[in-house]
């Protein structure tokens, strides 16, 4: 037997204790795992600790009943991972799917997880989940071994139960095996995993486990958990970023029946059980505000940009770009734009809190439960294991219920009102406080030989970040240069909050890079796949364009050809990815109608693959808001756009046929599957409007009015 | 203050509530119902959606006293016991949802568009369903379902 598990202790980390944990699992085996010892490094502050050392963790536990329970930090927000990590288990315990449960996102009974996002739940933590239940099958087996007193090696399982190869009769069951018995492991070593050949579940589609909840109206978020006597809050807001309520007035909300006004700190809050009442309370709150000295708005955003973004670092280079300059025939050089885009899940941020014998209790809306968990707990003054975050089902993240700000207001609101209270963003809200996926500008100037071969690629971008920024072509003069990220907001750059969004960055870069390659294809007179295999030998890159090609039915033909064939390609989070679109351009209009879409991915092993496929589509239909609508209008601090009336995110009219295929590739490892789809869209179709119309687009999003000047400046030229 | 007396899902219920009151949240707030979502509060996204006398109404913009006498029927009171109604069965074939937040409104929405057009093709499902907002992109499978739940129902099954 190997030694006793270490089970993270309660040091700040998110982690509970032993002792707390063996109380919550009662009898039974439980496996805890690591991937390594943790390091410590006493250099870094607590928080960078936890970030750098916990994110592997995750436990399984079985009980005497045989079931088999995962408790994983991550959540659910619709991306399926609570239907592919109990895939995994069931795998690699050879169970069956449906005897394995599945707790997410609940800090009191899930190992510590830096959040969900970047498309890393099955990537980082599936291969960890894997090993912990590869090697609570072999503890078993060997707990089988001295039971039927048979040697390890001559026994197999079969759902669930320990069996002799020769002897069926000889057999015990996990159940049997965990009665009464509690066993503690810690991974050391590699554990003996199932070859993907062998697998029964892992590959094959499973059923949403969140389907019949979530069809009945009984699938809870947080905005359904009602604790008794809980209050809605609504919170007095200034009018605008950087503008300042120095006096609310609320004597009238406070005249009002069933009304209470909280104060805690700078939030001022009127509190009623019903939510339209609070609000109509609210309303009636009379504030003085000194407004904001801003003056941005989203078409001066861009030379701002310019101007203040720091200098930045070149992240990649190559050769020498005046070598390059020198060996090309043609340089072509561009400047692009992309506007704020708004998250706009339909569940806004919500949350509620409920103070017990000293333990708070935070239900969420969040993609990150522990790190929220150590803010509450700073922000109202408690011991960390003091507070606990549980994570209903999500309605829809994309990166914009990484902060949290609504389940510390609800904390702090709670703490100050004695009573739980919930808060729940109105749209507005949800518009004025979403950390918007940043503007950006992007400046290339690239290079072609006589040959169509590209020479030179000098990029910058300013505000997107490096994701998605690296070229991927075979360039041999060429530098990348990124100037500010899409995390945080040094230097007060935008004038409100931003952060990430659906594959960070990776957006802007490859509709910045992907319209470029394709400006070059159509300098060099060569169709744009047939120009983009040519300066490619990225063997997995060449297959995904070839398959999407393929089930397109592409053939090929130099643009702009009028047929309205767009290509885009990619990486993100380790997957490959290529697009190949129809669309129709009105011309009396502007209005573009993308008719089709084929899209491939390299993904590595696909755990669950209609599952895949869902988060593809998911990416492709998404991805049209911010290529064709979706930028957020604002002006002196003030964010215009309030509601769905005026940010228009897509509709079932918009959707064009989504045709997916994956390139198989079983034996490399999962890849993400949550983002990469997204990255091509702005691309994919900004191209296919140049091969329709000839008019290159370079600002995202492609609006009707901005199509229209493509048009004009082609009838000019 | 004015006491209204209606169905719920069946169940026949009374309230006294404020005259100007909304219909989402007297159901979310005052009886407990959470089916209905609140997504937008303009009637913009459907999120909210509920059957009034059969009839897909956006709750949150329904003025509460409106409702007296009538039937209501929310996401929670449309399958018969554990007999899912055809379209919910659909959007769980066809993995119609990915978040959920929509689903309600989605299959309640569907539920009104196919009682009015039992047959529709898919370009009158995209057109019927078009105010109603999905932002996780799943809008390829719900039509997939809402075009199966019409050939089951159509087909008397069920
Ligand atoms: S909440 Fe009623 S339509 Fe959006
Ligand atoms: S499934 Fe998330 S909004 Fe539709």
């Amino acid at each position: 037997m190997t030694p006793p598990t270490i089970v993270p202790g309660t040091d700040g980390t998110g982690a509970m204790d032993r002792r707390e944990f063996l109380s919550l699992t009662g009898s039974g085996l439980f496996i805890a795992f690591t991937m390594h010892p943790r390091p410590t490094r006493p250099e870094l502050p607590a928080a960078a600790q936890q970030r750098a050392a916990t994110d592997f963790n995750a436990f399984l536990h079985i009980g005497a009943d045989g079931r088999v329970t995962t408790y994983v930090g991550k959540i659910e927000m619709g991306q399926g991972a609570m239907t592919s990590f109990p895939q995994l288990v069931a795998d690699e315990l050879n169970v069956p799917l449906a005897s394995v449960d599945i707790v997410l996102g609940d800090t009191d009974l899930c190992p510590f997880d830096m959040g969900t996002f970047g498309s890393l739940s099955v990537r980082q933590l599936g291969p960890v989940v894997r090993a912990a239940a590869a090697e609570a099958r072999a503890v078993l087996v060997a707990m089988a071994a001295e039971k039927l007193q048979l040697p390890a090696a001559s026994l197999e399982v079969k759902d669930g139960v320990v069996q002799s190869r020769t002897d069926a009769s000889k057999r015990v069951s996990y159940g049997e095996l965990t009665a009464g018995k509690r066993i503690e492991r810690h991974l050391e070593g590699p554990p003996p995993l199932e070859p993907v050949s062998v697998m029964t579940i892992v590959g094959r589609t499973a059923a949403r486990r969140d389907a019949i909840e979530k069809v009945t109206g009984k699938a809870k978020y947080a905005g359904d958990i009602v604790p008794a006597g809980a209050l809605h809050a609504r919170i007095v807001r200034p009018p605008a970023h950087g503008a300042v309520v120095t006096k609310s007035d609320t004597a009238a909300a406070e005249a009002m029946p069933g009304v209470r006004v909280v104060r805690a700190g700078d939030l001022v809050a009127v509190l009623h059980a019903h939510r339209d009442e609070a609000d109509k309370a609210l309303r009636a709150v009379k504030s003085t505000v000194t407004p904001s000295a801003n003056i941005l708005n989203e078409r001066s955003i861009f030379a701002h940009l310019e101007q203040k973004a720091p200098a930045g670092n070149t992240v990649a280079s190559g050769g020498q770009l005046a070598e390059g300059e020198k060996g090309a025939k043609t340089i072509v050089e561009q400047t692009y734009l992309k506007g704020y885009v708004a998250h706009a899940p339909l569940e806004t941020h919500s949350a509620v809190a409920e103070m017990n014998d000293g333990k708070l209790t935070v239900w969420a809306s969040t993609q990150t439960p522990f790190p929220l968990k150590t803010a509450i707990a700073r922000a109202v003054n408690l011991a960390p294991e003091k507070v606990r975050v549980i994570t209903p089902y999500v309605g829809g993240g994309f990166g914009g219920k990484s902060a949290g700000a609504q389940a510390i207001e609800a904390a702090r609101l709670t703490m100050a009102a004695g009573v739980p209270v919930r808060v729940v963003w109105e749209r507005d809200e949800e518009f004025f406080y979403d950390t918007f996926d940043p503007a950006a500008v992007i400046k290339i100037k690239a290079g072609l030989d006589g040959a169509g071969k590209i020479v030179l690629w000098d990029y910058t971008v300013i505000g997107a970040g490096e994701r998605g920024a690296a070229q991927g072509y075979a360039v041999a003069n060429h530098r990348t240069h990124v100037r500010g990220g899409w995390s945080g907001n040094t230097g007060e750059l935008h004038p409100f909050g931003i952060g990430p969004w659906r594959a960070p960055g990776a957006n802007a870069n490859v509709f910045a890079r992907e319209s470029h390659i394709d400006l070059l294809a159509a300098k060099a007179g060569i169709d744009p796949l047939e120009f983009r295999l040519k300066n490619l030998t990225d063997v997995r890159m060449k297959g995904v364009l070839q398959a999407a090609a393929a089930k397109f039915g592409y053939t090929p033909k130099a643009g702009s050809s009028g047929r309205g064939y767009g290509i885009a390609c990619g990486t993100d989070a380790g997957t490959w990815v290529a697009s190949i679109a129809e669309v129709k351009v009105d011309k009396a209009t502007g209005a573009i109608e993308v008719v089709r879409i084929a899209c491939a991915q390299d993904m590595g092993l696909v755990v669950n693959p209609d599952g895949a496929r869902q988060q593809m589509e998911g990416c492709l239909t998404m991805g049209l808001g911010y290529t064709l609508t979706e930028e957020v209008r604002f002006a002196n601090g003030a964010v215009l756009d309030k509601n769905f009336g005026s940010y228009a995110i897509p509709r079932f009219s918009w959707v064009p046929k989504l045709d997916t295929v994956f390139v198989d590739n079983p034996d490399k490892p999962p890849q993400g599957g949550g983002e990469p789809a997204i990255i091509t869209m702005g691309a994919v179709v900004a191209n296919a409007v140049f091969d329709a119309t000839g008019a290159r687009l370079t600002q995202l999003p492609l609006t009707r009015a901005r199509v229209m000047q493509g048009l004009a400046k082609v009838r000019r030229e | 203050m004015k006491t209204i007396s209606f169905t719920l899902n069946g169940a026949p219920r009374k309230v006294t509530i404020e005259d100007d009151r909304m219909l989402l949240w007297v159901l979310r707030d005052d009886l407990g119902t959470t089916g209905p979502k609140y997504g937008c509060g303009r009637a913009l996204c459907g999120s909210c959606t509920v059957l009034v006398n059969d009839e897909s109404v956006r709750a949150c913009m329904t003025r509460a006293t409106s409702i007296d006498g009538k039937s209501i029927v929310t996401i929670e009171g449309l399958a018969a016991g554990d007999q899912l109604h055809p379209i919910q069965a659909a959007f769980v074939k066809h993995a119609g949802f990915q978040c959920g937040f929509c689903t309600p409104g989605m299959i309640l929405g569907a539920y009104s568009l196919l009682k009015k057009t039992p047959k529709p093709t898919r370009a009158h499902i995209a057109q019927a369903m078009d105010r109603h907002l999905c932002r996780c992109g799943a809008h390829v499978r719900i039509v997939d379902a809402i075009e199966e739940a019409a050939a089951v129902m159509a087909g008397g099954a069920k």
